[in-house]
């Protein structure tokens, strides 16, 4: 019985096989490869290109912009969501389809829209170049595009969590003389802190992490207007492939803190709390 | 939920709320996208046409779209293996592999571009042993699809991985009991019950393929013609201030996108009906 439920032991390990070649050569060589070429010349050099002024403008950049896209998406995702889990209104699945949009817009054409919006050609070039006031190839722009892209992550994770918990708990408060802001810092944040914290997680690693859209605003200029990925990219096309390979292993530990963080805040908020089948008992 | 609008209303913040997030999404999505819209009804027919359908953009569709379609069939049948292992099998460092799944998700796209093309370059890990093969990977079509396939990974495994693990375990038990041998249950009963989630996955990593850039640009080698995608060319013509050359194609592509979107939302609740159905 139970041998019909499960595969040969021969077609098991080929299957594993094939799955563990498959993620080692997509997924893990990759990585290998991030590291490997940032000190192929030593921790010496790779700390020197750590320590080039250009880098670490870059660095700076990159923080300062998801420290103003992340809080601006925060508090969007935190209003959408209160609004749309706690009341019922016409248009709500209107709504929610448009907080994804930016989702099904690919980077190039996210950035290329504030081209067209803010550029020297395009609708308010003319209004901006008379107040001379630069969005394009300057830092509100990367700063836009990244508001942008990051823009569904915290709302779409927390909509469905709100939606879930329901209102007994926050009217139970009302009745009980609660304020607005009380019943949302002490009742309904506090409930959702791991979907919160889920949500600014992504947008977090989106924000540092974004090349097409940021690219198309950015002008690529050195120790101004590039983040650490459009950095990467200038000394990978100068052939400088160490110092490329150095800056993008700062990237490419951000990623991983990040799949981490993320299985943490799985892990602890039972999220990922598959049901157990009999049939992965046997395994 | 019965309750009536003045009972839902007990809670404050409705006004304050549902403003700031119409305000919000209208001054960073739409005003914003609405450009696109504008731009495009201020070209005219003739030109727009002219512009879409010039040989270098029928060039770039023909392989942004290709290797997209070969990049999702790649994960559509390594995807599915992989979504299979991990929700039915038990082995060593498993939960480190179910996180390293998401990593496409996670990593820059230009740290993946330059750390594949490095991978596959005529000196690289992977790129001299093929070549001495005769097959040359970076710079050619085949690379985008390598860089295509990395960044739709997760797609196809995350939609599968939590339908494999709700597949209902009786109903391969009635069928092994009735007589059938595992491939019988696995063609007859699995397949089937996984189809709508697996061709949903294949959908989303055929989306995300047809924007990606990050990625490609560095492994594609960018030859107009060859190898283009139809990512760079919008940027190419914004480069050249082409605005309206750009938004031609940005739209086209848009298009496609939504089309594709839409599709996959009527597949996703056809899975969901056939998941309840279940």
């Amino acid at each position: 019985m139970r041998r019909a439920l499960t595969e040969p032991p021969l077609v098991r390990g080929a299957l594993l096989a094939v799955a563990l070649v498959f993620l080692a050569i997509f997924l893990v060589m990759p990585l290998v490869a991030v590291f490997a070429q940032a000190l192929e010349k030593g921790f010496g050099a790779y700390l020197t290109a750590l320590r080039e002024p250009d880098a670490w403008a870059a660095i700076r950049l990159t923080l300062l912009t998801a420290a103003i896209a992340v809080p601006m998406n925060l508090a969007f995702g935190l209003a959408a969501s209160w609004a749309i889990a706690k009341f019922e209104f016409p248009g709500k699945g209107t709504l929610l389809t448009l907080i994804d949009l930016p989702f099904a817009v690919s980077p190039v054409i996210s950035g290329m829209i504030f081209v067209l919006l803010f550029g020297r050609q395009g609708l308010l070039g003319p209004f901006l170049g008379a107040h001379d006031v630069k969005v394009i190839f300057a830092v509100p722009g990367i700063v836009l595009a990244t508001v942008f892209v990051t823009f569904p992550f915290v709302a779409r994770e927390l909509v469905p969590v709100m939606q879930a918990l329901g209102n007994e708990e926050e009217e139970a408060a009302r009745v009980l003389g609660a304020g607005g802001w009380q019943i949302f810092f002490r009742v309904t944040l506090p409930n959702v802190k791991w979907g919160v914290l889920y949500g600014v997680i992504l947008c977090n690693a989106r924000a540092m992490g974004e090349f097409g859209a940021v690219s198309v605003v950015s002008g690529h200029i050195r120790g101004l207007t590039n983040t650490i990925p459009l950095h990467v990219e200038i000394l990978y096309n100068e052939y400088n492939f160490q110092a490329a390979f150095a800056v993008a292993s700062l990237l490419a530990f951000l990623a991983l803190v990040t799949l981490l963080a993320k299985s943490v805040v799985e892990w602890r908020s039972g999220r990922a709390a598959r049901p157990e089948a009999p049939v992965r008992e046997a395994a | 939920m019965s309750s009536a609008s003045p009972r839902r209303r007990v809670l404050p913040g409705f006004g304050l709320t549902l403003g700031f997030t119409l305000l919000y999404l209208s001054l960073i999505v739409l005003v914003p996208l609405s450009t696109l819209a504008l731009r495009t009804a201020s070209m005219g027919w003739g030109p727009f046409w002219a512009t879409v359908t010039s040989p270098r953009v029928l060039a770039s569709y023909r392989l942004t779209f290709g290797a997209s379609l070969a990049a999702a069939a790649l994960n559509g049948v390594f995807g599915l293996v992989v979504a299979w292992v991990l929700a039915r099998h038990r082995f060593p460092g498993q939960k480190v592999m179910d996180a390293l799944v998401d990593l496409p998700f996670a990593l820059p796209t230009a740290v993946a571009g330059i750390a594949l093309t490095s991978l596959y370059s005529p000196n690289g890990w992977f790129g001299r042993p093929l070549e001495a093969m005769g097959l040359k990977v970076a710079f050619t079509p085949l690379g985008i699809v390598v860089a295509l396939t990395f960044i739709g990974l997760p797609f196809v495994v995350r939609t599968l991985q939590p339908v494999i693990e709700d597949l209902d375990v009786e109903v391969e038990e009635a069928a092994a009991s009735l007589g059938a041998g595992r491939r019988q249950t696995f063609a007859h009963v699995i397949l089937p019950a996984l189809f709508p989630a697996w061709l949903t996955g294949f959908a989303l990593a055929f989306a995300r393929a047809l924007g990606e850039y990050g990625s490609v640009v560095f492994i594609a080698g960018n030859m107009p013609m060859r190898t283009e995608i139809t990512s760079l060319l919008i940027i190419t013509k914004l480069e050249q201030y082409d605005y309206a050359g750009a938004t031609a194609i940005a739209v086209v592509m848009l298009v496609a996108s939504f089309l594709l979107l839409g599709a996959i939302n009527r597949l996703q609740s056809w899975a969901s009906r056939r998941g309840a159905a279940a």
